[in-house]
């Protein structure tokens, strides 16, 4: 108890831990331990042969962190900024640090109207976006989709429901503004 | 080349993209032979992480068969089977020059709070991921290295995250031996970091969550004890009971973002978005550990705020430690553990799914379908 000194004694002793668990207590030493101090400097050399790497050739304007003094050597070139997505990200990284909450909500309600510009422009392909394929609802069959869920405590069960109406939720409501639209230009057309 | 790409929220599909190409004199390219669907990936896949991209291709755990190599590489031969750290990293830095390699700040324009890791959104660097034929690896020299003769290529493959970062988990609890060491979560980084919690002299190691199957897997697997959290009124209670009343040493969160056991809490960060995530393991940590005792946290955050009760972390003076892992810097002593038949990564794996049926995968791991812990990506067989 710790309204006493003692520390609470293990249930079972080092033998028996040595026993039944392979390896127990190799690494008590923290010597032992790769990590330990967090910062070290006797590492191996980490194979770099440069004081500074050379830099990657930026092809195109490279959107950074304002809180970075230049763009940094080597950086990811996937998915460069593009449409109107581009424009509210490339405006959370050029006037918004990282320690700005406008920063990332910006870069949140980029990232959802991207998804809006790609699905729609999907539809313009030869490949749609398709959510029953998508999102692989169709491995339910085969992977225990009752016994998995149900039966069983799953705190997760609580909320599941909701991720159906969150992938379609958009969709019926862009569905119904877009009737609702059409509705109004139609009826005025006739008027 | 096929590769996964996100398509939105809980929509993902496989489709054909161009071959990486090499962009740096220091670059590889290297043909995925085994990738893995990470926990942390599904923050992506559920719309978590701002500016995840519509068309970016996930995958910060693989292995593969080095294809091309730039200008500059000297460690690397064409035709090598290497394995990749998650991490992006340059070597040189101020950070990874004291081997905080998952710190690196050469290869992250987007952000400074955080390194380069493949297929983890912008926010870490935009590098497209391994979940493909083909990904490109930046710092050839530095990251990758060749998988030895003696190691099974999935257990290589459980070492470039999940078992690094568990181990690592465990390192940063600062475990004294007989120390009673809780791991909130039985998915893989919190089934590894039970297991190396007792290699660091636990005395006891307690692993919670709510999903039995997983709870068995850390009976078995990880030799603990387990608690279900459905299953007591107040984890935290069932916590101080257990150490009678003390709490514990050190409390592992190996959840992260999404966790479960409050449902506004869930709701508000992995429905909504308005927290950088889901802060129920971290709060259940601050209380369940004893006073002045280490929380060590290796589930992933978002950049967002979350609501963590600081204040009572300040008042029982514990100690919180966390980093993303420096993974390499785990290898050479986990390759000893693994040889010495320690520590059996590969026992956690549980599906192997073709690169094909990728959306398949991100919903049986997502919806804990058929006892999923770890499901495996193979490219060459789709």
């Amino acid at each position: 108890m710790p309204y006493t000194a003692q520390k609470p004694e293990p249930p079972e002793s080092p033998d028996e831990l040595r026993a039944r668990i392979p390896g127990w207590g190799v690494d008590a030493d923290p010597a032992d331990r790769p990590s330990v101090p967090k910062e070290r400097f006797d590492l191996p050399p980490t194979g770099a042969h440069w004081e500074f790497p050379e830099r990657q050739e930026e092809l195109a304007p490279r959107e950074r962190s304002i809180e970075h003094a230049m763009l940094t050597p080597v950086f990811g070139t996937a998915q460069p900024l593009s449409g109107l997505s581009g424009l509210i990200r490339r405006r959370a990284y050029d006037r918004y640090s990282e320690g700005q909450l406008a920063h990332w909500l910006l870069l949140v309600l980029g990232d959802r109207v991207d998804a809006v510009e790609n699905h729609l422009a999907s539809f313009a392909t030869l490949r749609p976006d398709n959510p029953i394929t998508e999102t692989g609802v169709l491995s339910e069959p085969g992977h225990r989709p009752i016994s998995s869920r149900f039966g069983r405590k799953r705190a997760d069960l609580k909320h599941m429901w909701m991720d159906p109406f969150l992938v379609a939720g958009p969709w019926i409501a862009g569905g119904i503004a877009v009737a609702v639209v059409a509705s109004k230009v139609l009826k005025r057309s006739r008027g | 080349m096929r590769a996964m790409v996100y398509r939105g929220p809980y929509k993902v599909r496989t489709e054909e993209k161009d071959i990486p190409r090499i962009e740096h004199p220091n670059d590889a390219i290297v043909k995925v032979t085994r990738a893995a669907i990470c926990g942390s990936d599904l923050h992506l896949y559920h719309g978590m992480m701002p500016d995840t991209r519509i068309g970016h291709t996930f995958g910060h755990e693989f292995i593969g068969i080095v294809h091309e190599v730039g200008s500059s590489v000297q460690n690397l031969r064409v035709g090598d089977r290497v394995m990749v750290p998650f991490n992006v990293y340059c070597g040189s830095c101020y950070f990874c020059a004291r081997g905080l390699y998952s710190n690196c700040h050469n290869v992250n324009p987007n952000a400074t709070a955080v390194g380069g890791i493949y297929g983890y959104s912008h926010t870490t660097g935009g590098y497209d991921g391994g979940q493909a034929e083909f990904v490109r690896v930046p710092f050839a020299d530095v990251g990758p290295q060749v998988i030895p003769d003696w190691m099974d290529e999935e257990d290589a493959l459980m070492c470039t995250d999940a078992l690094s970062t568990g181990y690592f988990g465990a390192q940063l609890g600062d475990i004294t031996p007989g120390d009673t060491v809780v791991v909130l979560g039985a998915g893989p980084v919190g089934l590894f970091a039970a297991k190396s919690s007792w290699l660091m002299g636990a005395g006891r190691v307690i692993v919670i969550d709510h999903l039995e199957y997983r709870l068995e897997k850390a009976r078995t697997f990880a030799h603990a004890e387990t608690r279900n959290f459905l299953e007591h009124d107040d984890i935290v209670v069932e916590m101080k009971k257990t150490t009678d009343y003390l709490g514990a040493d050190v409390v592992i969160d190996a959840v992260g973002a999404e966790a479960d056991g409050n449902l506004i809490q869930h709701i508000t960060s992995a429905k909504f978005k308005l927290q950088g995530g889901s802060p129920v393991a971290l709060n259940w940590a601050i209380d369940g550990v004893r006073k002045g005792g280490t929380i060590s946290v290796m589930g992933a955050y978002g950049p967002l705020f979350s609501a963590v009760k600081f204040g009572d972390a300040l008042n029982k003076g514990l100690t919180l430690r966390m980093n993303q892992a420096p993974v390499k810097r785990q290898w050479p002593r986990l390759f000893e553990h693994i040889r010495n038949g320690y520590l059996t990564p590969s026992d956690i794996i549980t599906h192997r799914i073709p690169l094909e049926h990728i959306a398949e995968g991100y919903h049986i791991f997502s919806s804990k379908l058929d006892d999923c812990i770890k499901p495996v990506i193979i490219p060459s067989e789709s």
